[in-house]
């Protein structure tokens, strides 16, 4: 085997920081509204809780592609909401990092809001209600008794959202497009190497970092998960 | 103090109650589905009341007259459930002192180590709830309750969940509760033995009303007709003074105008008031004073009612000697061929292992 099979390139390598970035900052970005979204979806009964609902999981259904391509309508450059933010904020989306880790963000988010829904479920309102009791308001309730013991939920959240945004390609490519260094992921690398008839080695290479990466994500998803649920283990 | 006074609306359900406690235990008394659970949650703030009026310690704490409602972190109202629902990811410790935490400092009355030392509850304090057992769960319960120095302490049905001889730990904790800490209770039970034991007030409740307020002795022995199926359920309670221990046959003497009740068990101190549930089925009556029965526990009085209806069963109420009144069931045709009626002399007999040494209230 000559080393040229395992050495990667220094736009490989670039690659492979911009999908990391990408997915970490999406997940990370998400998690706020997932949360709440979650809390409001497990707890609380208004108007409109299943359009909400049907939102957030829209992305799970639609063709990937549609919804870039939506996002390019809303969001572009001359988009609804993405010309006056260029405008008056000097916010873009479009063809940056930053569109792609929203992209990833949005294919994730109903990944991330249904584990950590149903594990809020799954608490015991009177722990709330004795939370209160002793004095807690509604955001110490939360702090002290809900979040943690929506722990292990909340990692299965996380894990997933990280590993869709790490994998999306089809409302990425659409949104902000293929451009190397910019919103060129590992996905979209490899989708490029597949298109030029002598590349074979090259995208077999990003192939082993893809799997090397999301086993990797699963080994600590999976430890962290172990110690979380120790630690909220329930009665009995 | 409390009183309270409201209604709630919940499906077909109508809560409607009104009443009040001042020091001591208030016993919520009636059968699962009476409106209990709710009447606590109104207290507590769980839930809010269509109509009424709740005021604890001067302060009000719901009127919908003008729209007040406090929320149910800043009324100091302690909580202890049937299922302790201590805080699983937390520390005994922790779980103790999350109360302690949000309580107003200068308020804190209660002392840690007197509460802690009292619930021996010591030894746990590394430990999980997941570790505990249902006896030690309850007694941190109350101690986490207790800590957040509460005006006033909810208990609903704390001791459902336990075995007997849980119940016969945590019970006289309950006491001290009481007698120690002065903390005025509410305490939720569907058990005659429980509540004729702790409460100085009984509220029972029917259907969302409140059916009788009275001492246990006045209240339990109440109700509607319950032949047939229910007849296990009535009881009666009586008041006597506990006169002596018996230690060589391990048993314990209560005195009462109408006789002597012989109870298994050494339940001191002496000379203290004791109550005492007597199933109404345990009862069997005899219109002349009984020999040669192993019954030890012969009590006299009159008939001062029979309530018959189609069934087998008779509802026999005796106005004993002295004071008190106890509900006997017997067959229709035993009271036809005994041929009891009102104002007769009779004599009720109760077997002393038929008894629940639980009931011995000293209070």
């Amino acid at each position: 085997m000559n080393t040229a099979m395992i050495e990667l390139s220094p736009e490989e390598w670039t690659a492979i920081r911009l999908s990391l970035r990408i997915a970490t900052t999406a997940t990370i970005a998400s998690l706020p509204f997932g949360i709440f979204a979650a809390y409001a979806l497990a707890r609380w009964r208004f108007p409109g809780k299943m359009v909400l609902d049907g939102l957030i999981h829209l992305p799970l259904v639609l063709p990937p592609v549609v919804t870039g391509y939506m996002l390019l309508i809303i969001l572009g450059r001359r988009g609804v909401l993405g010309a006056p933010l260029a405008e008056y904020l000097g916010i873009v989306f479009s063809f940056r990092w930053t569109g792609a880790a929203l992209a990833c963000a949005v294919m994730g988010f109903p990944l991330m809001v249904r584990p950590i829904r149903l594990s809020i479920e799954a608490i015991d309102r009177r722990l709330e209600d004795a939370a209160g009791s002793l004095g807690a308001n509604g955001a110490w309730t939360f702090a002290l008794v809900t979040l943690p013991l929506a722990l292990p939920g909340l990692i299965v959240g996380l894990i997933l959202c990280f590993a869709k945004a790490l994998g999306e390609f089809g409302a990425t490519i659409t949104f902000v497009s293929n451009i190397p260094g910019e919103t060129q992921t590992i996905s979209a690398a490899i989708y490029t190497y597949t298109q030029s008839p002598d590349s074979d080695a090259n995208a077999l290479r990003m192939t082993v970092v893809s799997i090397v990466i999301a086993l990797g994500a699963l080994i600590v998803s999976e430890v962290v998960q172990r110690y979380a649920s120790k630690r909220v283990a329930s009665v009995e | 103090m409390i009183s309270v006074d409201a209604s709630l609306k919940l499906g077909a359900f109508d809560l409607d109650v009104v009443f009040g406690n001042d020091i001591g235990i208030t016993a919520l008394f009636g059968r699962s589905g009476s409106g209990k659970s709710m009447t606590i949650n109104l207290i507590a703030g769980l839930s809010r009341p269509d109509r009424g009026r709740i005021v604890l310690d001067n302060q009000v704490l719901v009127d919908t007259g003008t729209s007040t409602f406090v929320p149910r972190h800043r009324r100091r109202v302690g909580l202890v459930f049937q299922d302790a629902q201590l805080f699983p990811h937390f520390s005994v410790k922790q779980n103790l002192l999350f109360g302690r935490w949000f309580a107003p400092r200068d308020e804190s009355s209660i002392a840690f180590d007197k509460v802690i030392d009292t619930l021996g509850i010591g030894h746990l304090f590394g430990r999980r709830p997941a570790r505990l057992s249902g006896g030690e769960k309850q007694r941190v319960a109350i101690g986490r309750a207790l800590l957040a120095a509460p005006k006033i302490l909810l208990m609903d049905e704390p001791l459902a969940a336990l075995d007997n001889e849980r119940k016969l730990e945590i019970l006289p904790l309950i006491e001290t509760l009481r007698d120690e800490f002065r903390i005025p209770i509410v305490y939720v039970s569907h058990a005659v033995e429980e509540v004729a034991r702790l409460a100085a007030r009984v509220v029972m409740l029917e259907h969302g009303r409140v059916a009788a307020i009275g001492t246990a002795e006045e209240v339990v022995g109440r109700g509607r007709r319950e032949t047939g199926e229910c007849r296990f359920g009535r009881s009666s309670v009586i008041t006597g003074r506990l006169a002596g221990i018996d230690a060589r046959y391990g048993l314990t003497e209560i005195s009462h105008p109408a006789g002597t009740v012989w109870l298994s068990g050494r339940a001191g101190p002496v000379g203290r008031e004791a109550r005492v549930v007597i199933k109404a089925t345990d009862i069997t009556l005899s219109t002349i004073s009984p020999r040669n029965l192993s019954v030890r526990t012969t009590l006299t009085g009159t008939v001062a009612g029979i309530d018959v209806d189609d069934g087998p069963f008779a509802a026999v109420k005796i106005d004993l000697v002295g004071h008190g009144q106890l509900v006997a069931l017997v067959t229709r045709k035993a009271v036809d061929e005994l041929g009891l009626g009102d104002g007769d002399r009779v004599f009720a007999l109760v077997k002393t292992v038929a008894l629940d040494e639980r009931t011995v209230a000293a209070g």
